[in-house]
């Protein structure tokens, strides 16, 4: 098997400022990894290198052999740290929008998921709340048949209910051939969803093993691991 | 059915755990077919490569089947699951004479203990 994403002595600096310092690493498809590190590790810079949305200071990115630009971003589904959406159009124009953008989007996925949690397609984004907002970006994302999806904090500002629903949604609409990088701080919640969990430490990566193999190598759970690694 | 799970330790080991107590239970009879990998992860909340590693595991210790066009299945004989059966109950008789044995009390205490917990608990047991 190919792998999807190879990263290659990536290294990012803003000014003097080092974000990613020289890390390699390779993510097979049909995973699930998790991309956890405390605040400021490099994480969102990552994420953004991936997506093509800023470029690196040296090294490379490869998705399914190909530098980030055009074609990487039909087979990545991404999902911001934070909202982007505008506000003044209704559920049903942004399911419009997303159907023209990408060729991948499923509209009765969308739809099925907006109907399993009672959001009703013609409001206007404007009217929901904070947590139903984010709700609604990841169900664009997961409506996606992509090769890649990035989630970057899909669960940092929902209640624990709303945490296990997009959990579940990201188990069931998961497939075999596509893998999925979900970057948080929140480990506990979401360990026993993951296949492997990369550790960010400024810049560097400080582990990247199977969740299975962290647990029986140290005898304790991912999070306790990482409180461990990165203790202050 | 929920599915509690430690997660320091290995969580496979642990699903292959909860799906065998299952079987034993009968709430999987023998030759009665296993929901998809699919829907037992996300019953149990985990990842669906963890929950098919269970089902391998399984399947490679010959308790469940797996028939490339139906899915998993309880296996149809008997005589494996009652093995198991033999064995799970041998585990946990031992590990609960060690723990008494640990506390003090000798092998004819432990008999007297347990014969009166039963008498006197009949409620709480089902069969």
């Amino acid at each position: 098997m190919e792998q999807l994403l190879v990263v290659n002595h990536l290294t990012k600096s803003f000014g003097r400022n080092i974000a990613l310092n020289d890390i390699s690493f390779q993510v097979m498809p049909g995973r699930i990894v998790g991309l956890l590190g405390p605040n400021g590790s490099g994480k969102t810079t990552l994420i953004k290198i991936i997506n093509s949305l800023i470029s690196p200071t040296s090294g490379q990115v490869l998705i399914n052999g190909e530098a980030p630009g055009v074609n990487s971003k039909k087979i990545i589904s991404y999902l911001p740290d934070k909202p982007y959406f505008n506000d003044w159009m209704k559920v049903t124009e942004l399911i419009d929008l997303y159907e023209d953008f990408y060729e991948d989007f499923d509209r009765n996925t969308a739809l099925n998921l907006l109907g399993n949690l009672h959001i009703n397609p013609s409001d206007k984004i404007k009217k929901l709340s904070k947590g139903t907002i984010e709700k609604v970006q990841l169900i664009m994302v997961m409506s996606r048949k992509a090769k890649l999806y990035i989630l970057d904090e899909p669960i940092a500002g929902v209640d624990p209910a709303a945490r296990d629903y997009i959990l579940s949604t990201i188990i069931s609409n998961y497939n075999r051939d596509a893998s999925i990088i979900i970057s948080t701080h929140l480990i506990a919640d979401i360990e026993n969803v993951l296949d492997d969990a990369l550790f960010l430490r400024e810049g560097n990566i400080a582990m990247y093993n199977s969740v299975e193999n962290i647990r029986s190598t140290y005898n304790q759970s991912v999070d306790a691991t990482f409180r461990e690694v990165f203790r202050c | 059915m929920s599915w509690k799970l430690d997660s320091n330790k290995p969580i496979y080991l642990q699903l292959m755990d909860t799906i065998k107590t299952q079987i034993l239970s009968g709430v999987y009879e023998p030759g009665a077919k296993l929901p998809s990998i699919r829907n037992l992860a996300l019953e149990a909340s985990v990842n669906p490569n963890t929950m098919q590693k269970a089902m391998s595991e399984l399947e490679r210790e010959g308790i469940i089947t797996n028939n490339r066009t139906s899915g998993y299945c309880v296996a149809s004989d008997e005589t494996i699951i009652n093995a198991f059966r033999e064995k799970k109950a041998d585990a946990a008789i031992s590990e609960f004479v060690l723990s008494m044995n640990n506390m003090g009390f000798s092998t004819d205490e432990i008999r007297v203990r347990l014969r009166h917990f039963i008498d006197n608990n009949i409620d709480m047991i089902s069969n």
